[in-house]
């Protein structure tokens, strides 16, 4: 395999939109097409050129099979241009551009358009097995007294639908919602509500002053059928309080829980694409370079402690790129729930759980709280599990760009137990 | 027997006959005299021939059959020539449907006027999903003449007929199918199968059932009532004095719509008087004027796949939207986000009426791109600036998106009144400027304006051509003068019935006496759709080359913010969206020089044009007039109606009305 040289060009995001019980104005095809338009217009190339179409979504419409197929051929990209997607639960963005960097490594590829795209707002009912084994039978019968005692057999219960956006956010293999996960770590690292509603509210505060400063450049306005402007992420609250969110009930653990939808992650309908070219690529077009992707690193562990997906990612890929926790100018950990991303840094700062839960000599080092998330991260912004490992990649590279720095890294932890990590370098063009 | 050069008629092993009809050196099929006596002729042969059927089939790629030659229509000089062309078609049709075994039309494409009727008289017609089906002839001022009003109305019922005979509307494959026009729509690569299967299939006499209501309506006092319904809806949207052929249709089957073989003699008397009325001379006229229009933008195949549209107003935004619904990609700049939005909210609508899939809507959709950045600029063939009409704010505009054209690309400006040559003036690459001049509303007015500047070049020219024509407008070479030609030409219009109404004529009388000539709006009307403020700059911009004074109340209505339809008052009151108009017809009223006061201002206006070679000469001039503001068509435009009136009565007239009414009816020196 002839190692090559990954670029990062350039990266388009659409505003991130909450879930409100209502199935949202964009599909998941929609949001990336949006996206993905706007992002292509100001390329010196055409959607044609590009290689191939990679996308990371975990729950589309039916009507959405291959959803990066359906993205492509909506942007133009025509007949001629492959496209897959991918799944690595809510990581998913993430693995899309492992596999752009992978393609393009090996010499396939020269130029990948890869994301992730979400609308976990369109995440389907579905009716109950008993329901659908129920009117196979029905269709079956023939006879009036088929039916007639197929009518007997009929529960009401089995009209109540099954709301597959819960299925998703649970782990089925050890019986957790992934809020219960969350719960596990605050109660293994002693975190207390106070610190996560904390937490929660700086993410708030942070996204804020970001689009005030006009941070968050990597937003495209996106305009519904009916002329209504979306411009920003709409789940940011600016006025949060400690006082406000600790009057939030726990939701994942009732009563006696400390996880509230507060101090979580928002479900939300969300696409972020990014444009990875390589170094032929780059010459052949003469395009400006945002950044590389240097390494990627995908680790395992107990899926009730999912959560620290990130501790368990972060010190191989540093350790194969002989980097220290000092050397990493910015980070991004994805903040599915405040007490996760605070369990991943008291972890990395221990000793024991270094040594027991790692195999290292001693803990990697502390994560300074300045260098972390600085623009807010899902908590305010919001989580679309597709979308989020390509949001924190571009995200980082564009808030590396703007502070001249060299080196980062994006981690995200997986429901299932998994975690992903990326090590990034600014660019220069 | 002749050589056989349109029809070629093959025979299969299951002794299918297959009719094919292909007219040489020709893209599409159209029915001539000479098609007409060939397929007679093979109609005998089909006839003595031992064949199980006929399938009438197309050789052309695109379309079945798109009408009959509209050439040969300005041929016939006198009734009975048209008669005995009509009548040999009826003949040729009616062998078709006497022919003993099943017949099949086989349609792909367009199927139009004449085509439609050979279709109708056809057993069954088996039609593809991209098969467009329709009568458009009432355009040309006659209707259906091939035994299509009553094989029509037979097969369909009077209500859908007449609403195809006197709409003159296209209808797709689906809406065939629904109506019964079709009997059967299958994707194209069944359609040889199903005809086969059709013919294999057939029944040997095929059951016409007619619904008891529809047997109702076809009995004496059924047509009488009917055709009274259909003449008061007709006359809400054509003058009968103007447009015969709609009500030349409804008597004809008011009177003999019981009596199949009357009503097929009457059609032929009917239409082969129509064809003969100045009003269908002059529509077949501006068919050839559309055609000469269409032809300015063929040659050199141009790429172009991408038009930057700048100003999301109401003309850019619906200039946006016409561009994406003919195929193209469009990225549309504005400063203002919710400008974008309203024009975005606008293109869905169209796209719900024009598009008739969630599919095709949503292609449409995702091919108009907001780009409040202007990033579409590198990579646009075109860009065209529909913004605010002022000289340093466009410049401005050229100087920071001109660098970053690419090479080819040309910039188009909407401007209706700015000089070009100072638009190019501060321009590195001044050759591709042009000015590509759209009127309102886009959809429905055909009319582009193409207007080079002193250093525009041909190249540019020729992309702005093809640009017009690829999306389906028809391009008119003007030159760059105040006003071009249509707003110049209108302007005096409506400068004098701005002035009419200061005289104290009520306005509704103004606008009566336009209608009554023939125009589709009143003047009043117009000025209050168009804007006040509008009126208001553009003859300011004319003012250099006119001598109307704008009236002190209009400048102080604009002022004030009364400005017509937009501000819910001009002249008129408005209520959502309609004009509340006196309804007393003593205000109706108007002196009988009114109307020449308003048509003979246009008249002089447009000789001057002509004198000045704002347009080549009096067809385009025509061509511009009825196109870019429906001018009287059925009187085919300005100096056709000065030609048909009379150049030295239509002087006199101004001669007249200079003494009575002022100097601004002084003849230009045009006239002589």
């Amino acid at each position: 395999m002839n190692k090559r040289q990954v670029y990062v060009v350039d990266g388009a995001r659409s505003p991130f939109l909450k879930a409100r019980g209502k199935r949202g104005v964009f599909s998941a095809s929609d949001l990336a097409v949006h996206a993905g338009r706007s992002l292509l217009i100001r390329q010196p190339f055409s959607a044609s050129d590009l290689d191939e179409v990679i996308m990371g979504c975990v729950m589309p419409e039916p009507d959405e099979v291959n959803i990066a197929r359906i993205i492509a051929l909506r942007l133009g990209c025509g007949d001629y241009v492959p496209a897959w997607t991918v799944q690595r639960n809510c990581a998913s963005g993430m693995q899309a551009i492992d596999a752009a960097r992978l393609k393009i490594m090996s010499g396939e590829s020269d130029l990948v358009l890869a994301g992730g795209t979400e609308a976990m707002s369109r995440a389907p009912l579905q009716l109950r097995p008993e329901m659908v084994d129920w009117l196979a039978a029905w269709w079956r019968a023939r006879s009036l007294g088929g039916k007639l005692s197929l009518l007997k057999k009929m529960k009401l219960g089995f009209l109540a639908p099954v709301i597959t956006l819960l299925k998703g956010l649970s782990d089925p293999i050890v019986g957790l919602s992934m809020g219960q996960t969350a719960e596990n770590l605050a109660h293994r690292f002693h975190i207390t509500r106070t610190e996560m509603d904390s937490f929660a509210v700086a993410s708030h505060q942070k996204v804020e002053a970001a689009v005030e400063k006009k941070w968050l450049d990597e937003i495209v306005p996106i305009i519904s059928n009916t002329g209504q402007i979306y411009a920003n992420d709409d789940g940011v609250r600016g006025d949060s309080t400690v006082e406000k969110l600790g009057t939030l009930r726990s939701v994942f653990d009732k009563i006696y829980g400390l996880v509230t939808a507060g101090n979580s992650a928002q479900v939300t309908d969300g696409a972020a694409m990014l444009l990875l070219a390589s170094d032929d690529a780059v010459k052949k077009y003469k395009l400006p370079v945002l950044g590389t992707i240097d390494d990627v690193q995908w680790s395992a562990l107990a899926p009730e402690q999912m959560g620290l997906g990130p501790a368990y990612a972060i010190p191989p890929l540093l350790k194969r790129n002989q980097l220290g926790i000092d050397d990493i100018d910015a980070w991004e950990i994805n903040e599915a729930f405040a007490t996760q991303v605070q369990a991943n840094l008291l972890a990395l700062n221990d000793d024991d759980f270094c040594k027991q839960a790692l195999g290292l000599d001693a803990a990697l080092g502390n994560i300074a709280e300045d260098k972390l998330n600085r623009e807010g991260g899902a908590i305010a912004i919001g989580h679309p599990v597709g979308a989020s490992g390509a949001r924190i990649v571009l995200h980082l590279l564009e808030s590396m760009k703007r502070n001249q720095e060299k080196q980062g890294v994006a981690a995200i932890c997986i429901g299932g137990g998994q975690g992903g990590a990326v090590l990034l370098s600014g660019g220069k063009s | 027997m002749s050589e056989h050069t349109m029809w070629k008629l093959d025979i299969d092993e299951a002794q299918i006959g297959w009719l094919h009809f292909d007219v040489p050196d020709s893209s599409a099929n159209t029915l001539s005299q000479q098609a007409l006596v060939e397929l007679d002729q093979i109609m005998d042969v089909v006839s003595n021939s031992n064949l199980h059927g006929l399938i009438i089939c197309s050789d052309k790629k695109k379309d079945f059959i798109v009408g009959a030659d509209i050439g040969e229509f300005t041929q016939v000089t006198n009734t009975e020539e048209a008669e005995a062309f009509i009548q040999s078609a009826h003949i040729t049709f009616k062998k078709i449907e006497n022919l003993s075994v099943p017949t099949v039309a086989m349609i792909h494409g367009h199927c139009l006027g004449g085509g439609l009727e050979l279709a109708l008289a056809c057993d069954y017609r088996i039609i593809d999903e991209s098969a467009k089906l329709g009568f458009p002839e009432v355009f040309l001022g006659i209707f259906p003449g091939f035994g299509g009003s009553v094989r029509s109305i037979e097969l369909v019922g009077v209500s859908a007929a007449m609403t195809m005979m006197l709409s003159g509307r296209t209808f797709v494959a689906k809406q065939a199918k629904r109506m019964g026009l079709a009997d059967v729509m299958v994707p194209f690569r069944h359609l040889h199968h199903a005809a086969v299967h059709t013919i294999e299939h057939a029944a040997k006499i095929r059951a016409k059932k007619t619904s008891f209501s529809e047997k109702l309506m076809r009995s004496f006092v059924g047509r009488k009532l009917v055709a009274s319904i259909l003449r008061k809806k007709t006359k809400k949207l054509a003058n009968p004095k103007h447009y015969p052929a709609p009500f030349a249709l409804i008597d004809l089957w008011e009177e003999l719509g019981g009596n199949r073989e009357k009503m097929f003699a009457g059609e032929v008397k009917a239409v082969a008087k129509l064809i003969l009325l100045p009003e269908a001379q002059n529509l077949v006229r501006l068919f050839f004027l559309q055609e000469r229009l269409k032809s300015l933008g063929k040659g050199e195949p141009c790429t172009l796949n991408h038009i930057h549209v700048i100003g999301a107003g109401m003309m850019g935004g619906d200039i946006a939207s016409w561009c994406v619904l003919q195929g193209l990609k469009v990225t549309l700049q504005d400063q203002s986000a919710e400008v974008v939005a309203a024009a975005v909210k606008r293109a869905a609508v169209l796209f719900d009426k024009k598009l008739y899939t969630p599919r095709a809507r949503q292609e449409a959709m995702d091919r108009l791109i907001p780009d409040l950045r202007g990033d579409g600029v590198q990579q646009a063939d075109i860009v065209l600036e529909a913004i605010i009409e002022n000289l340093e704010i466009k410049q401005g505009l050229y100087q920071s998106i001109e660098p970053k054209m690419k090479a080819g690309a040309i910039l188009a400006t909407n401007t209706s009144g700015i000089p070009i040559d100072a638009l190019a003036e501060k321009l590195a690459q001044p050759q591709r400027l042009v000015g590509i001049h759209f009127f309102n509303p886009v959809a429905k007015m055909k009319l582009v304006e193409i207007v080079a500047g002193k250093t525009t070049d041909d190249a540019t020219l020729h992309i702005a051509n093809a640009f017009v024509t690829r999306i389906r407008r028809l391009p008119l070479p003007v030159k760059s003068s105040p006003g071009f030609l249509v707003n110049r030409i209108l302007m005096p219009y409506l400068m004098e019935a701005i002035q009419m109404v200061e005289e104290g004529i009520k306005p509704e009388a103004v606008d009566q006496a336009a209608l009554d000539f023939g125009m589709p709006m009143g003047p009043i009307t117009l000025a209050d759709r168009v804007g006040l403020d509008i009126c208001l700059a553009v003859a300011n911009d004319l003012s250099e080359i006119s001598s109307d004074k704008v009236p002190t109340y209009l400048s102080q209505w604009v002022q004030e913010g009364r400005l017509g339809l937009k501000s819910g008052e001009g002249f008129y009151r408005y209520k959502q969206g309609r004009a509340l108009k006196s309804k007393n017809i003593h205000d109706l009223k108007y002196h009988k020089d009114v109307p020449n006061r308003l048509i003979l201002r246009i008249a002089n206006e447009a000789t001057r044009c002509l004198r000045e070679e704002i347009v080549a000469d009096e067809d385009l001039l025509d061509a511009g007039m009825v196109f870019g503001t429906g001018f009287a068509p059925f009187r085919g435009g300005v100096m056709k109606y000065i030609a048909t009136e009379g150049k030295e009565k239509i002087s006199e007239k101004l001669e007249y009305l200079e003494q009575e009414y002022g100097a601004r009816f002084k003849k230009d020196d045009g006239w002589s």
